[in-house]
C-alpha cells in the first residue's frame, strides 16, 4: 500500500472493509451448510447482481422449500435485500441493475423471456420494510390486486376475497366496520397487516418480506410474527430481518449474507447454536454490527 | 448637481466616514493594539459613522426627488397670469407638461406664447434653485450626521449592535417590497377601475355583451358613449384558455409520466433540458410563430376540411399557447408525481401491477391534488398570457364558442386600449384598468388556491 | 392439498388470461407517453428549423456597386463642403442612371431610382465626410440596395407571378438581372442590422437601438433586484419570526411570481409614469417594472440556496461567538452565492424576454436613435420583434426572425452561464 499518498479516508476504506472481504475469500467462497432442501420450490443458482460497477450479489445459490420460512440475515449492505428483490424481479425497475444466473419457480425460469414479471409478481408477493398502504380505502387496498389481475368475477366474489384476506391477516375484526376509511388512517402495525392482507389477496405461492417489522413497535411485531407462523402453512416465506431473535423465532432455515456472498445456510437452530463459519459466528455474537 | 453625482459623492463621504470612525474608536483606547478595550471591532465604529452620513442624507434626497416636480409645478402655476387659474385639472396637467417640455427644449403640443415662455423660464429658475438647495442640504445633512456620530463614539458604545440593527431593518425593508408591490398593484388598478365604474356602471361592464370602446373624439358624434360590456372578452379569454389547456394538460401530463416512469436516464437527460428551452422561449417569439406559421396553417387545414376559418382564429392562438404551457404543466406534474413516495409505487409493482396500472390506479390518484393545483397555476398563466394573443388573436369582440372564429381577450384589450396616444381620464383608458382589475383578481384566486393546494399536498408526504 | 392445488391453478390461469390485454394497454400507455414527449420536442425542432430558415438570410443584405461621382458642384457649391444640404440623393440617382443609360422617361426613371435604398445617400455622405479628399473624383462604392431588390436576390419575390401581385415591375426585374450580370449586385454581411436603430426602410432597420434599450433596462433591473432579492431572502430565511406576517409575505411572493406580467405593466403605468411623473418610454422605468417582476424569482431562488446551506455551519459559527448577522454575512451568504447568482441570471433571462409590461409604459415607440442613457426614449429587443412582426413587408418578416435568433442567442448564453456557475460551484454536503 502506498500509504504516503493516500488520504485518511482512503486508508480507512482500504483498512477496514476489505479485511472482511479477504476473510470471506480466505475462508472459502463456497457456502457453508445446506443450500439444498428436501422439497425445493424456488431455486436460485449462481445468482450475480451488479448495480453499475458495484457487484452486489456474488454467486449465490439457495433453495427455498415449499411452505418453508427462510430468514436472510447479515449486516447492512450485505445484499440480502437485493437478493430478495431478485426473487420477484423487483430489480427490473432499477435501470443500472443487471441480474445473471438462474432462478426458477416451480421449475420455470423466472428470468426467461417468456416470463412476464407481472404474472410472476402475482405468484411471488412482497411485503415491504415500511408499511405502504395505497392512499385509498382499506377495502380498495385489499381489492387492488384481485382487481388488476381479474381474479374476481363479480362484486360478491371480490367481497369474499377481501374479507377472507383481512381475516387471514388477522385484521378483519379491527376494521370490519370501517372498510371505507383510508388505509393510511390505521396504526403502523395495522397498516403492515393490511399490506400483508393485500399481498395474500392475490393468492401468491411465495411471500417475500423485506424487514417487515423494522418500523413497528414490539407488540405489533409480535402480532406479525404470529401471523407468519400461520401463513407458513400455506406459503413459502422468505424474510429479510435485522433481528436475530426474529429470525430464530419465525424461520426454519437461516441464510447469512456478507458483502454479497452467501456465507452460511442451515437449519435455524444449527446456525444459532453452532455456526460453522467464522463470520457467521462473529455476526451472531455481535462482533460484526 | 445631478442626483447620481450626489449619490456618488455620498458614497465617497461614507468611505471617508468609515475610516474616521474606525480611527477615532482606536485612538480613544490608545492605539491599534488596544482594540480589545472596545465593545465592538473597530470596523463597526466605522460603519456606524458611515451609516449616519449616508442614511439621513439619502432619505432627504429621495423625498426631495419625489416632491420636487410637484412643488415646482405648483410654484410655476402660481406664477401664471389670472386667465389660467380657471382651467380644469386635466388641462392644467397638459399645460404643466408643455411648460416642462418647453423648458427642456422638447417638442411642445401647443402654440408657444409669451406666457408659456415666461413660465418655462420660471420653471428652469425654480429647478435650478431646487438643485442647488438640494445639494447644499444633502451635503450638510451628511456632514452633520457624520460629526454627531463621530462625537458619539465611546469605547463602551455598542457599535456592532447598532450597525446590525440597521442591517436588519434594511433586510425587513427589502422583504416588504414584495408586499408593497402587491399593494401597489391593487391600488393602481383599483383606483382607476373605480373611476371607470363611475362612468360606466359595473353591471354593464360585467354582464354587457357588446364591447366597442372606441369612444368618439367629439362629444356630439354618434355613439360617443362607447360600449363596455366585457362578456365577449371573458368568453374569448376562456375559449383560448380552454383550447390551450386541452393541448397542454394531456401532453404535459403524459410527458411528465413518461419521463418519470418509462424514460431511461439518458432520454430524461436529453428531454428535460429541451423542455426547459421550450419554457424559456419568450412569449413574443411564440406570438410571432402563432401569427406567421400556425394561423395560416390552421386556416388552410380548416378550410380544406370545409370549415370557415378566420385568419386570426382562436384555435391558432390557443394551440400555440398550449404548446407554451406544456413545460409548465409537465414540470408541476413531475413534482407532484415525484412527491408520491417510492414505497407506494413499489407496493403496487410488487403486487404485479404493470407500470401503467401503477401510474393510473395508484400514483396518479395519489398525486391528483398536486396535479390539480399545478393545473390551476397553468390556467392562471394562460389567462394572463398577453403577447401570443396580441399577435395571433384578433381585436374583434365576438361572443362565440367556435374555435375557428376570431375572438379577443382581456389582455389584448388592455394592450390595445393603453398603447398609442391616450387621453387620461377617458372611459377608454380607464376601462383597461378595470380589465386589469378583473385579470388580477381572477389570477390571484387561481394562484392562491393553486399554491395552497400544492403546498398542502406536499406537506402530506413530507 | 388437492383443493389447494386447483385453486392455485385457477389463480394463475386467471392472471394469465388477462395478461395479453394488460400488455396491450401498457404498450398504448407507454406509446402515448412517448408521443407526448415527442410532440414537445418536435415543436422545438420545427420551431428552430423554421426560424433559421426564415431568419438566417437577414444576416446578409444585397449591396449595389455604383460609380459615385463626388462632384464638387453638388457637394461643395461655394468651394466649401456642404454636407448638410448637398443633394446626395441626386448623386446616387446620377450613378444609377449611368449604369443603365438607355432608360429615359420620368416614370421609368423613378422606377429605376427605387432600386437603391434611401440609405445609399447617407452612405455617400459618410464616405465624403470621412475622406474629403475624394472631392471631384469618381469612386466605385457598395451602397445598400432597396429591400425589394434584396428580396428578389434572396428569392423571396417570384418573378413568375403576375406583375400586379409583386412589388417589382417586369422591367425593374430586367434591370436588376442586368445589374447582376454586370457584377454590380452582391450579398454582403448585413452590418446595418447590428449598427442601426429602427427604420421604416427594412434594409436600414437594425436592432442596435433595441439591444441598447434592453441593456440599460437589464442594468437597472440587476442593480436593484439582486441586492433587494438577496436581502429579502436573507431576512425571510434567517431572521423572520415564523408568524402570520412572514406567512403573508411568503404567500405574497409566490403569488407575485404567478401574476400576469401585463399587470406589472399597469402598475408601472399608474405608479411610475402617472404618479411619479417619470419619463415614458425610458429604460429606467422599464428597468423598475422588470425589477418588480423578477424580484419574486430571485427571492425564491435565493431562499432555496440559503436553505441548502447546512445548519451545522451556522451552529459552528454561532458556537465560536459570532453574532447572527456575522454568521449570515460571513458564512451563509458566500456559500449560497452560486445558487443566488443562478437565480439572478434566470430572473434576468426572464426579464430580457419580457415584452407585455413594456408595452404599457410606452416602450413601444418607433425609435430611430440609439439610446445613450437611462432616460432616452427607447424600445427593447422583444418589443422590437413585436413591432417588426406587425409590419407587412416581407423584408421585415426576415429581420424579425433574425432579431429572434439574436434574442434567443442571448438567452441561451445567459442560461449556459447559469448552468456553468451551477456546475462549477456546486457543493455536495
Amino acid at each position: 500500500m502506498t500509504a504516503m499518498t493516500k488520504t485518511a479516508t482512503d486508508k480507512r476504506k482500504t483498512a477496514a472493509v476489505p479485511d472482511y472481504h479477504e476473510q470471506v475469500v480466505e475462508l472459502g467462497r463456497e457456502t457453508v451448510g445446506q443450500v439444498r432442501c428436501a422439497e425445493p420450490f424456488m431455486v436460485a443458482e449462481k445468482v450475480n447482481v451488479h448495480y453499475g460497477d458495484n457487484h452486489a450479489i456474488r454467486d449465490v445459490t439457495l433453495e427455498i422449500g415449499k411452505k418453508e420460512v427462510v430468514a436472510l440475515i447479515g449486516p447492512s449492505g450485505c445484499g440480502k435485500s437485493t437478493f430478495l428483490r431478485c426473487l420477484n424481479r423487483m430489480n427490473d425497475s432499477i435501470e443500472s441493475a443487471r441480474v445473471s444466473g438462474n432462478i426458477t419457480l416451480d421449475g420455470t425460469d423466472i428470468y426467461s423471456k417468456e416470463q412476464d414479471p407481472v404474472a410472476l409478481r402475482a405468484r411471488v408477493g412482497m411485503v415491504f420494510q415500511k408499511p405502504n398502504p395505497f392512499p385509498k380505502s382499506i377495502y380498495d387496498n385489499v381489492a387492488y390486486g384481485p382487481r388488476i389481475h381479474g381474479l374476481a368475477g363479480d362484486r360478491a366474489e371480490l367481497d369474499t376475497i377481501v374479507h377472507s384476506s383481512l381475516e387471514r391477516a388477522g385484521l378483519l375484526k379491527e376494521v370490519k366496520d370501517r372498510l371505507d376509511e383510508p388505509g393510511t388512517s390505521l396504526s403502523g402495525g395495522q397498516q403492515q397487516r393490511l399490506c400483508i392482507a393485500r399481498t395474500i389477496a392475490v393468492n401468491p405461492e411465495v411471500i417475500l418480506m423485506d424487514e417487515p417489522c423494522s418500523a413497528l413497535d414490539p407488540i405489533a411485531t409480535a402480532r406479525i410474527e404470529d401471523l407468519m407462523d400461520e401463513l407458513c402453512e400455506d406459503y413459502a416465506i422468505v424474510i429479510v430481518t435485522h433481528s436475530m431473535q426474529q429470525a430464530a423465532r419465525v424461520s426454519r432455515r437461516v441464510a447469512y449474507f456478507h458483502l454479497g456472498y452467501l456465507v452460511e445456510v442451515d437449519d435455524t437452530d444449527k446456525v444459532f447454536t453452532n455456526p460453522q463459519h467464522k463470520l457467521t459466528e462473529d455476526y451472531i455474537t455481535g462482533r460484526i454490527g | 448637481m445631478q442626483s447620481t453625482t450626489l449619490i456618488l459623492l455620498l458614497g465617497l463621504l461614507a468611505v471617508g466616514a468609515f475610516y474616521f470612525g474606525r480611527d477615532r474608536s482606536l485612538s480613544l483606547v490608545g492605539g491599534p493594539g488596544k482594540g480589545r478595550a472596545l465593545h465592538s471591532l473597530p470596523g463597526y465604529y466605522g460603519y456606524f459613522v458611515a451609516i449616519w452620513v449616508v442614511l439621513p442624507a439619502l432619505a432627504l434626497l429621495f423625498v426631495w426627488i419625489l416632491l420636487e416636480p410637484k412643488v415646482v409645478a405648483a410654484l410655476v402655476v402660481d406664477g401664471l397670469p389670472e386667465s389660467y387659474r380657471s382651467i380644469s385639472a386635466g388641462e392644467l396637467n397638459l399645460l404643466v407638461n408643455n411648460i416642462r417640455n418647453l423648458a427642456s427644449g422638447d417638442v411642445v403640443s401647443v402654440a408657444v406664447d409669451n406666457d408659456l415662455r415666461r413660465a418655462a423660464a420660471l420653471f428652469n429658475d425654480y429647478s435650478g434653485m431646487s438643485r442647488v438647495l438640494l445639494t447644499v442640504l444633502v451635503i450638510s445633512l451628511a456632514t452633520l450626521g457624520g460629526v454627531l456620530a463621530w462625537r458619539n463614539i465611546r469605547p463602551e458604545l455598542r457599535a456592532r449592535n447598532r450597525v446590525e440593527a440597521v442591517i436588519r431593518w434594511g433586510l425587513i425593508a427589502a422583504s416588504s417590497i414584495a408586499v408593497l408591490t402587491t399593494i401597489g398593484i391593487v391600488m393602481s388598478v383599483l383606483f382607476e377601475a373605480l373611476r371607470f365604474f363611475q362612468m360606466v356602471p359595473w353591471s354593464e361592464f360585467l354582464f354587457g355583451t357588446t364591447w366597442s370602446p372606441q369612444t368618439a373624439i367629439r362629444a356630439d358624434q354618434v355613439g360617443s358613449s362607447g360600449s363596455f360590456g366585457a362578456v365577449p372578452l371573458f368568453a374569448g379569454t376562456l375559449l383560448i384558455t380552454a383550447i390551450a389547456m386541452s393541448v397542454s394538460v394531456p401532453i404535459g401530463l403524459m410527458t411528465a409520466i413518461y419521463l418519470a416512469e418509462y424514460a431511461t436516464s439518458r432520454v430524461r437527460g436529453i428531454a428535460k433540458p429541451l423542455l426547459e428551452i421550450l419554457a424559456g422561449i419568450p412569449t413574443v417569439v411564440y406570438g410571432f410563430f402563432a401569427a406567421l406559421t400556425v394561423a395560416p396553417w390552421v386556416r388552410r387545414v380548416g378550410e380544406s376540411a370545409g370549415f370557415e376559418v378566420a385568419s386570426e382564429s382562436a384555435l391558432a392562438a390557443g394551440l400555440v399557447m398550449g404548446i407554451m404551457i406544456i413545460p409548465l404543466v409537465s414540470s408541476l406534474a413531475d413534482d407532484a408525481i415525484n412527491a408520491v413516495p417510492t414505497s407506494i409505487r413499489d407496493g403496487a409493482l410488487g403486487l404485479g401491477s404493470t407500470r401503467s396500472e401503477t401510474m393510473t390506479k395508484v400514483i396518479f390518484p395519489a398525486a391528483l391534488p398536486g396535479i390539480v393545483g399545478g393545473i390551476l397555476l397553468a390556467v392562471s398563466r394562460a389567462i394572463g398570457e398577453t403577447m401570443i394573443v396580441v399577435m395571433a388573436a384578433g381585436l374583434a369582440a365576438n361572443l362565440t364558442a367556435n374555435p375557428f372564429d376570431a375572438v379577443t381577450t382581456v389582455t389584448v384589450q388592455i394592450v390595445t386600449l393603453l398603447v398609442g396616444d391616450q387621453e387620461f381620464d377617458s372611459a377608454k383608458t380607464l376601462a383597461a384598468f378595470a380589465l386589469g382589475l378583473m385579470l388580477f383578481v381572477v389570477t390571484l384566486c387561481l394562484n392562491i388556491i393553486g399554491i395552497y393546494v400544492v403546498r398542502k399536498y406536499r406537506e402530506q408526504y413530507d | 392439498m388437492g383443493a389447494k392445488r386447483t385453486r392455485e391453478r385457477t389463480t394463475l390461469q386467471k392472471v394469465e388470461a388477462g395478461l395479453k390485454r394488460r400488455r396491450r394497454k401498457e404498450l398504448i400507455f407507454k406509446l402515448s407517453g412517448e408521443i407526448a414527449t415527442g410532440v414537445g420536442i418536435l415543436f422545438l425542432v420545427l420551431f428552430f428549423a423554421i426560424l433559421l430558415n426564415k431568419g438566417s438570410s437577414a444576416f446578409q443584405q444585397t449591396y449595389l456597386q455604383l460609380d459615385i461621382e463626388f462632384s464638387a458642384e453638388v457637394i461643395a457649391p461655394g468651394g466649401q463642403l456642404d454636407l448638410q444640404y448637398a443633394d446626395f440623393d441626386g448623386i446616387v440617382r446620377a450613378a444609377l442612371q449611368k449604369e443603365l443609360p438607355e432608360i429615359s422617361g420620368r416614370s421609368e426613371r423613378r422606377e429605376l431610382y427605387r432600386l437603391a435604398s434611401v440609405g445609399a445617400a447617407y452612405q455617400v455622405h459618410d464616405v465624403i465626410a470621412e475622406n474629403p479628399g475624394l472631392l471631384g473624383t469618381t469612386q466605385s462604392i457598395w451602397v445598400p440596395a432597396s429591400a425589394d431588390v434584396d428580396m428578389l436576390v434572396k428569392g423571396n419575390i417570384d418573378a413568375a407571378v403576375d406583375e400586379a401581385l409583386r412589388t417589382l415591375s417586369d422591367q425593374q426585374i430586367d434591370w436588376i438581372n442586368r445589374l447582376d450580370e454586370a457584377g454590380r449586385l452582391d450579398l454582403k454581411f448585413n452590418s446595418a442590422l447590428f449598427s442601426n436603430g429602427d427604420s421604416r426602410e427594412p434594409e436600414l432597420a437594425g436592432i442596435k437601438g433595441a439591444m441598447m434599450g434592453s441593456f440599460f433596462m437589464l442594468a437597472v433591473t440587476i442593480a436593484l433586484s439582486f441586492p433587494i432579492g438577496v436581502a429579502a431572502a436573507i431576512y425571510l430565511e434567517e431572521f423572520a419570526p415564523r408568524n402570520s406576517w412572514s406567512d403573508l409575505v411568503e404567500v405574497n411572493i409566490n403569488n407575485l411570481a404567478a401574476v400576469p406580467s401585463i399587470v406589472f405593466g399597469l402598475l408601472g403605468l399608474a405608479v411610475f409614469i402617472n404618479w411619479m411623473a417619470l419619463p415614458r418610454s425610458a429604460p429606467l422605468v422599464g428597468g423598475l417594472v422588470l425589477t418588480l417582476l423578477t424580484l419574486p424569482v430571485i427571492i425564491i431562488a435565493s431562499r432555496a440556496a440559503i436553505k441548502a446551506v447546512p445548519p451545522s455551519i451556522r451552529q459552528a459559527a454561532l458556537g465560536l461567538g459570532a453574532s447572527k448577522t456575522q454568521v449570515v454575512f460571513h458564512h451563509v451568504l458566500p456559500l449560497a452565492m452560486p445558487g443566488m447568482l443562478t437565480g439572478a441570471i434566470i430572473g434576468m433571462s426572464r426579464a430580457l424576454g419580457e415584452s407585455a409590461p413594456l408595452l404599457m409604459i410606452g416602450m413601444i415607440a418607433f425609435v430611430v436613435d440609439v439610446p445613450g442613457s437611462f432616460t432616452d426614449p427607447s424600445t427593447a429587443l422583444p418589443v422590437q420583434i413585436y413591432l417588426w412582426a406587425d409590419s407587412p413587408e416581407r423584408a421585415f418578416a426576415e429581420r424579425t426572425s433574425a432579431a429572434i435568433i439574436v434574442l434567443l442567442a442571448f438567452l441561451l448564453l445567459m442560461n449556459l452561464a447559469a448552468v456553468i456557475i451551477r456546475r462549477r460551484m456546486e457543493r455536495k454536503w
